[in-house]
């Protein structure tokens, strides 16, 4: 360990195709389990946002899951979800997404003022059409501040997994470590920091676009 | 095989009971890590944050490293930490450090920044130094703010020190890799159980500490919202 170089330059050189699969892996493995957790987020923060009483007991089931160790819940599942999956290690990070979405969804429903939601009404918009022209839109820069902390808590913790065998980057450290050798690891850290980065980037450009009304305001949950 | 024949495998294990793989050892290893992992990122983040909070110098710089720091994969620290300091505590602590910092830090600015301006101005205008402003107004009252924010750092450090064993370590993590190594998923059932019940124990305290330690001012303000 002595001499050997934090980094060697040469071997990311060598690599680079299998860097690029082992990126796309983790890609999947991080970010699909966020947008199943969007998609159950909305319905169930609607469901919350109308019925009060449901909130309290599912905000506290999901701090719960979110104090969950991520590793602990890999290695509970393999006997259902099979060693070295993606479901193994997809499964819990979707819940571990709903965790911090669901707040964000519920707390953007909540923010919308009810002037503008009795304006609505007199304008003569239905519930549903409500829903869908005023409140998921005014719901929307929350949503994307959930979004932003999900994605990246996502792309960190899918890297546990190479500790059950699934990883996508998270190899790279196991790799690395088993052999003594700094540079996998170094090149896994910058990028999975360049994936967090770019999918960050990513959302804030969405919230442009979709909520420009919102660019100044500061995001909840963040 | 189930669940509750594995549980009932790995707690009724001798070596489970008594000497170094005994569950109070593997506990106590797993709590000590985890304390110092917190104190020292009390240490480095309270002060910091309550400063920044109250200059209001450096807010979105904050917000930006947090961001920044939560993308930082814990098992690529320590791994690489223990290639090159090698193994041993300080390999480890400094991750948990860095995860540990950035929601103290960030509770921190937004509960100094959070008291009521006028209450601020009030202090200042009774004759109060900046000093006794921030100390004795703005902490007070950013009590239940830094305590959420201890609340989400103490679960994060408890449930990550787990990979410290990863690496060679101590503390419950040990029942889940060596379990894993050695296909005994009682064991590792049993320490990922142990985990949950430590950091779900920690989320409970921290209740009951916002429900009972908080100064009797902010108490009776959260209680008339």
């Amino acid at each position: 360990m002595d001499d050997e170089p934090i980094v060697r330059w040469y071997w990311i050189g060598d690599h680079l195709g299998y860097l690029g699969n082992l990126l796309a892996d983790h890609a999947v493995i991080a970010l699909v389990p966020v947008l199943i957790g969007l998609l159950l987020a909305v319905p169930l923060g609607l469901a919350c946002a109308r019925f009060p009483r449901l909130y309290q007991p599912l905000s506290a089931v999901f701090n719960i899951v979110y104090a969950l160790p991520s590793l602990a819940v890999f290695v509970v599942l393999i006997p259902y979800t099979g060693l070295a999956t993606q479901a193994t290690v997809m499964f819990p990070l979707t819940f571990y997404a709903l965790a911090v979405l669901l707040p964000t969804t519920v707390d953007g429903l909540r923010a919308v003022p009810d002037s503008v939601r009795q304006a609505a009404t007199a304008m003569g918009y239905g519930p549903w059409h409500r829903l869908t022209a005023v409140e998921l839109p005014a719901a929307v820069p929350y949503l994307i501040a959930g979004l932003r902390v999900a994605a990246v808590s996502s792309i960190s913790l899918a890297s546990v997994g190479a500790l059950v065998g699934r990883g996508g980057l998270g190899y790279l450290f196991v790799d690395g470590f088993q052999r003594t050798f700094p540079t996998p690891i170094v090149a896994g850290i910058t990028l999975i920091a360049v994936l967090a980065l770019a999918v960050d980037l990513l959302l804030v450009a969405a919230r442009r676009l979709l909520a420009p009304w919102a660019v100044r305001e500061q995001g909840a949950g963040s | 095989m189930n669940w509750l024949n594995w549980l009932s495998d790995f707690f009724s294990d001798p070596d489970h009971r008594s000497g170094p793989d005994s569950i109070l050892h593997r506990v106590s290893e797993h709590l000590t890590l985890s304390g110092e992992a917190l104190l020292y990122a009390a240490l480095l983040a309270v002060p910091l944050g309550l400063l920044i909070g109250y200059t209001g110098r450096g807010v979105n710089v904050v917000t930006a490293l947090a961001g920044a720091a939560r993308a930082l994969p814990t098992l690529g620290l320590v791994t690489l930490a223990v290639l090159l300091a090698g193994v041993g505590d300080t390999a480890v602590l400094f991750p948990l450090v860095a995860l540990a910092a950035p929601p103290l830090l960030v509770a921190a600015v937004e509960g100094v920044r959070g008291t009521d301006p006028d209450v601020r101005d009030a202090a200042r205008g009774i004759g109060l130094t900046h000093s006794q402003v921030l100390l004795q107004v703005c902490l007070p009252s950013a009590a239940p703010t830094l305590l959420a924010g201890f609340r989400t750092a103490t679960v994060q450090v408890i449930a990550t020190a787990t990979v410290a064993a990863y690496v060679g370590l101590g503390g419950l993590g040990r029942y889940v890799i060596d379990g894993l190594a050695t296909r005994q998923y009682a064991v590792t059932v049993g320490g990922a159980l142990l985990v949950v019940l430590l950091a779900v124990g920690a989320q409970l305290f921290f209740a009951l500490l916002a429900r009972f330690a908080l100064p009797p001012g902010v108490r009776a303000q959260r209680r008339a919202r």
